[in-house]
């Protein structure tokens, strides 16, 4: 352990990291309401492996990383969302891309000559998050999808529900659905580089399913989803200056600890104690 | 179970401000027609040279055999599904994407506990869930709400979760959502499906009700005509790739449904129930999903 001037010190330091991580945290959750509702965890995992395809590629040509990381994210999702409109279809292409992606992404590390450490953070996360260049890059995907997100709401719900019915209704459904895919894409991008494509659900999939243990009610889910996610981003790198591990251990054991929780408090409101609506 | 009445006539702001548009409807514009409408997949007919006509306020169930086409005509009535030859008409123009006139109940699916909706909500989405833009309500939309979950029997399970209701609660809301743009058309896809027998004579009374008192024209799909026999004007009966129209003592024939099925088949008469009898077993069986049991109109 560090002493508290220290860790005052490095808290300066990273500083940025945590704004990156409260955004991500918060849009995260937001979007994986929407994960959930379009049973599409799968496709976030597909997608991450590409992201990380994508961002080895840059950091072999020597090119930006975060550049890269989005150009694998984007291209999987289209290409998931082109493809895979029925769930069944998505995920035999997702479990096809998945690999393919994780192999290339190993291939191009293996080829890269520079220090391993810095490699793997792609896969497992940050010791501390990305220097300050990317960070701007990475809150202002965020802010975009955020944004964005919250223009499609409603059309993006009913879609979710009830393509057939959203469609007869007006909704442009593939529209929404590929636009869906694309702010995916973009979050996941964002992402991997705080967290790593391994781990990228314990911020796009675990703080809305723990949202949903506890409630019902369309604006409590995201609401509780998005402040579940900036929580579990913020309290794990407030944790991870202190030490020498990388920050996902800690956020994706916050994120875990925060849905046992809610399924204990669901299953209590269940039975009759009221805990939630 | 019997709904609370539903909103008074003159109360409705579209009829207040458009009861010239019902009386031209009354006077007889067709709200629906199809015209030489023909629609096939590969080798396959499912209907060829169909003409059907709906009036404002006409209750047409569509019958038929599994694959016989039904969805399929809905879809195009839709505009989701093109035709091979023929046009189909709303309100004199021909039928778009996503046009807003025609409300639909889909084939009966139930939606997953833990969906983060509420019975309103789901309402609400007939409403508003095809605006972009900032998800905030506007002005008057949470009364039309209430109306339309009142005109549906919903109010008392209106904040519960969508997800924790009966398959005939959820169905009532689907009537409700439907109806949000007071639709001149309303296709109806199975809406009965998995319903007790209660829950069957509401839902279906819900729509007789909502034509008789808006003139919308109800375009039914059914497996089993009985629970709405006493409401239809008139059936749309698919077989065999060929079809049949008329009321229902027309087409409810023994000689009809034979010529249709080309092969002998009974229709009986017992206490204001039609069943059907000698339905070809290929026709019954040849795409069971869900309904295997369930010929068009018995329920012996
Ligand atoms: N897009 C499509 N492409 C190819 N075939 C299709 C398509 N849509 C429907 N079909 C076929 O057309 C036939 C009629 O389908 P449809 O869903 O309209 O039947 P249905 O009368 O509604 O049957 P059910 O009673 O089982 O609901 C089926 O054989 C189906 O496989
Ligand atoms: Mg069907």
């Amino acid at each position: 352990m560090i002493d508290l001037d220290t860790y005052v010190q490095l808290l300066g330091l990273v500083q940025n990291s945590i704004i990156a991580g409260a955004v991500l945290g918060l849009v995260g959750g937001l979007v994986g309401v929407f994960v959930m509702q379009r049973d599409m965890a799968f496709a976030v995992h597909g997608i991450s492996e590409l992201s990380f395809a994508g961002a080895a590629a840059a950091l072999l040509l020597g090119v930006n990383v975060v550049a890269g990381s989005l150009v694998g994210s984007l291209i999987a999702a289209v290409l998931i969302g082109l493809l895979g409109a029925r769930a069944r279809d998505r995920n035999s292409i997702i479990g096809v891309l998945m690999p393919a992606g994780l192999g290339l992404g190993i291939l191009f590390l293996a080829l890269y000559p520079g220090r391993s450490a810095n490699k793997f953070s792609l896969l497992t996360g940050q010791i501390i998050a990305v220097d300050s260049p990317q960070l701007a890059w990475l809150v202002g995907i965020s802010v975009v999808v955020l944004v964005a997100l919250l223009l499609l709401w409603r059309p993006l719900t009913f879609d979710s529900l009830d393509p057939d019915v959203a469609a007869a209704r007006g909704v442009p459904s593939r529209f929404v659905a590929l636009a869906f895919m694309v702010l995916l894409g973009l979050i996941v991008a964002v992402s991997v580089q705080i967290i790593g494509a391994l781990l990228v659900m314990a911020l796009l999939v675990t703080p809305a399913a723990a949202a949903l243990r506890v409630s019902a009610s369309p604006v409590l889910v995201p609401v509780l989803a998005s402040v579940f996610g900036l929580f579990s981003a913020v309290a794990g790198i407030l944790l991870a200056i202190a030490g020498s591990l990388p920050i996902s251990p800690y956020i994706t054991t916050i994120s875990f600890a925060i849905y046992v929780a809610c399924r204990l408090i669901g299953r209590a409101s269940r039975r009759g104690v009221r805990v939630a609506i | 179970m019997t709904a609370p009445a539903g909103p008074r006539a003159h109360e409705h702001p579209v009829r207040v401000l458009d009861g010239r548009v019902d009386d031209e409807r009354r006077d007889g514009t067709d709200v629906l027609r199809l015209e030489r409408a023909s629609l096939g997949f590969g080798e396959r007919t499912l209907w060829s040279g169909l003409d059907l006509a709906v009036k404002p306020g006409e209750f047409v169930a569509v019958l038929g055999p599994n694959g016989s086409g039904k969805t399929s005509l809905l879809k195009t009535v839709l505009g989701q599904q093109p035709l091979d030859s023929g046009r189909v008409l709303l309100e004199g123009a021909p039928v778009r994407r996503g046009d807003r006139r025609s409300g639909y109940i889909p084939q009966q699916k139930l939606v997953p506990p833990g969906t983060p909706l509420r019975a309103r909500d789901l309402v609400a989405l007939g409403v508003n869930g095809h605006r972009f833009g900032l998800p905030l309500p506007r002005r008057g939309e949470r009364e039309r709400v209430d109306e339309l979950l009142a005109s549906v029997g919903a109010t008392s399970y209106a904040d519960r979760p969508v997800g924790s209701l009966s398959g005939g609660e959820q169905q009532r809301l689907r009537v409700g959502q439907a109806l949000a743009d007071d639709p001149v058309l309303l296709l109806c896809d199975e809406p009965l499906l998995s319903l007790d027998l209660a829950h069957q004579r509401g839902v279906s009374e819900l729509i007789d009700r909502r034509r008789r008192e808006h003139d919308t024209a109800v375009l039914f799909v059914t497996h089993d005509i009985n629970p709405i026999l006493d409401k239809v004007d008139r059936i749309l009966y698919l077989a065999g790739g060929r079809f049949r129209e008329g009321t229902p003592d027309e087409v409810l024939h023994g000689d009809v449904l034979s010529g249709l099925y080309g092969s002998p088949v009974d229709v009986f008469r017992s206490h204001g129930r039609v069943v059907v009898v000698g339905v070809p077993e290929a026709e019954t069986h040849a795409h069971d999903h869900h309904h295997p049991d369930e010929h068009p109109g018995i329920h012996a």
